[in-house]
């Protein structure tokens, strides 16, 4: 039996859940619904959206569709969003291309969804209270921010990019008790890792080279946003936290 | 986009090969510089030039550039 003052619940949090269509993202909404949030999710994909609303376990969900990289859908979302307790930026997309291939679309591309519109969505949420005192905001940064991949320059960058915001972010909010962290996974089974033209049992062999002897899974990354907006992480904030089963960084 | 362009622009994803090495029969994964890097080019040029997505694992299924462009030009 859970005890009614559990620092580690998420009950009468409300939370929002950018990216939830797939991957980190759908385990995040699906987590923070089991530990007691009532949880909102957004991301582009509607039909896959709805499948992340119909995991989730209890009441008071909401699912809203948007496209975070459009001013309007942004602004749209944000307001019909309740006061929040929690946000955890997941959306962001990856795709391998070397320093030699690089175009001005390319970063266009990635920076816009993992850069770009997560500082535009916080702003937004900022300027029109979104939210609450004491509210936790997580970032999903990657151990690729510091640990360098071939053909991953532009993501390398986008991710560095958001854990260097999210520091800045932390530091102004600190004052209302808001606290600002990032997680950077290493190598998590996602569609995101497997849409790269890699084969799958070449990611397999790879996973080996971590001393965990595994990537992770989408949960391993969920518990930990659980415990970032929950409130035994309470004196968090400003932190950069690796999840990587002891790897170093990306692998491949 | 025809073979000789092909052949062209695949050579032009390379560095340390003189151009003049690379023909339509030439076995690329045995090519000094062919790397990890060089599959990551090609998946991007396809990418770019065909709006395609092809894998590591069927480029190596490709023996010659010839290959390379009939499977690239027949992708969905």
């Amino acid at each position: 039996m859970q005890p009614k003052d559990d620092v580690f619940s998420l009950c009468g949090k409300t939370v929002l859940v950018t990216g939830a269509s797939s991957g980190i993202g759908r385990q995040a909404a699906v987590s923070c619904a089991e530990r007691g949030a009532a949880v909102v999710v957004t991301a582009r994909r509607e039909e896959a959206l709805r499948q992340t609303l119909g995991e989730l376990p209890g009441e008071g969900h909401r699912l809203i569709c948007a496209d975070l990289t459009r001013p309007d859908e942004r602004e749209a979302l944000v307001g019909a969003l309740p006061a929040l307790d929690g946000v955890v930026h997941c959306a962001g997309v990856s795709t391998r291309t070397p320093c030699k291939l690089i175009t001005e679309e390319h970063i266009r591309q990635v920076m816009d969804v993992n850069f770009t519109a997560q500082v535009l969505l916080q702003t937004a949420l900022l300027k029109q209270k979104r939210l609450k005192s004491a509210a936790s905001v997580v970032f999903l940064a990657s151990r690729a921010a510091e640990y360098p991949s071939p053909g991953n320059a532009i993501y390398s960058a986008s991710k560095g990019a958001l854990v260097s915001y999210a520091k800045c972010l932390g530091l102004e909010l600190a004052g209302r008790g808001i606290r600002v962290n990032c997680i950077r996974p290493g190598m998590v089974w996602t569609d995101l890792i497997l849409g790269q033209g890699i084969d799958e049992a070449e990611l397999r062999e790879a996973q080996l080279k971590y001393p965990l002897k595994r990537f992770g899974t989408p949960a391993d990354v969920a518990n930990l946003i659980v415990y970032l907006l929950s409130d035994a992480s309470a004196w968090m904030t400003g932190s950069s936290l690796d999840l990587s089963g002891g790897g170093e960084g990306i692998l491949i | 986009m025809t073979l000789e362009e092909f052949i062209t622009a695949f050579a032009d994803l390379l560095d340390e090969t003189d151009p003049a090495e690379i023909g339509a029969g030439t076995y690329f994964q045995e090519l000094d510089e062919w790397s990890s890097l060089s599959n990551l080019s090609v998946i991007a040029f396809v990418k770019t030039e065909y709006g395609k997505s092809i894998t590591v694992k069927e480029i190596r299924a490709c023996e010659t550039i010839e290959d390379l462009y009939n499977y690239v030009e027949n992708a969905a």
